[in-house]
């Protein structure tokens, strides 16, 4: 029973996504690709670098690149102090 | 074998390999703005060498190495470079990039448009930006490691 379900699970989600990637469009045609193209051929005279991508990582979309320095800064804080040494008559959960 | 680390081949092959992995690191690092990759890869190639150190020889293997107050500062470090670099140019905007093409001595020059190899000493703050990231992410996933393995090392022997 419990396979039966999975099963039909299975064919349905994958009857969903390949009737999606029947109409998906040709590959390398955005619908709207203004801003590409501005990326492309002005990232090597506005920001001198050759790697595209980097540019856009770095420069103009550089305060994305903040949030997610923050995101891990934030991640390395929460374990450090998870992981943290507990003082001599310590308990976890004391209010301090 | 001994108490926290691998056995003797682990430990052999990670001797070879973890400084290739190192340089390596700081290779996709420095060649961000020309290669694919950047600080954040790069960051992450250098702390996977950390974290193969750490399972291949053990906490008590590398204790005296690495300096889990040393790479919390150098985290810190990192962070605040990359603040200030895009503050560097808010007389413009924030995150300006106010060394690119400019002609100076730092990753200054400009590069032709169109195909072609690249220059390395061009870029302005966004190689600079790639080392801030680098060695933000390489010491701050390092501590992640040595932290949470040293805990689990510690639960497991109480």
């Amino acid at each position: 029973m419990r396979k039966v379900a999975l099963l039909v699970a299975f064919l349905f989600v994958s009857a969903f996504l390949l009737l999606a990637a029947t109409s998906m469009r040709p590959f390398g045609t955005p619908n709207d690709a203004a801003m590409d193209d501005y990326f492309i051929s002005s990232a090597q005279g506005e920001v001198a670098v050759n790697n595209v991508v980097t540019a856009v990582v770095f420069d103009y979309r550089g305060f994305d690149t903040l949030g997610e320095a923050t995101v891990l800064f934030t991640a390395v804080i929460a374990v450090l102090s998870l992981f943290r040494k507990l003082k001599e008559d310590e308990q976890w959960g004391d209010e301090r | 074998m001994n108490q926290n680390g691998m056995s003797v081949i682990v430990r052999t092959v990670t001797r070879l390999i973890y400084g290739l992995a190192i340089v390596f690191g700081f290779y996709v690092i420095m060649h961000g703005h020309l290669t694919p990759g950047g600080g954040f890869q790069g960051g992450a190639i250098v702390a996977s060498a950390f974290a193969l150190l750490l399972v291949a020889f053990g906490a008590a293997g590398v204790k005296g190495r690495l300096n889990k107050k040393i790479l919390q500062s150098l985290e810190e470090v990192g962070a605040l470079a990359f603040l200030g670099l895009a503050f560097a140019g808010i007389g413009t905007a924030f995150f300006y990039n106010l060394l690119a093409g400019s002609g100076s001595f730092l990753f200054g020059a400009s590069v032709a448009t169109g195909p072609n190899s690249g220059i390395f000493n061009a870029g302005g703050v966004v190689p600079l930006m790639n080392w801030a990231v680098g060695l933000k992410v390489m010491t701050g996933i390092a501590c992640i490691v040595i932290v949470m393995l040293v805990g689990a090392r510690k639960e497991e022997t109480e």
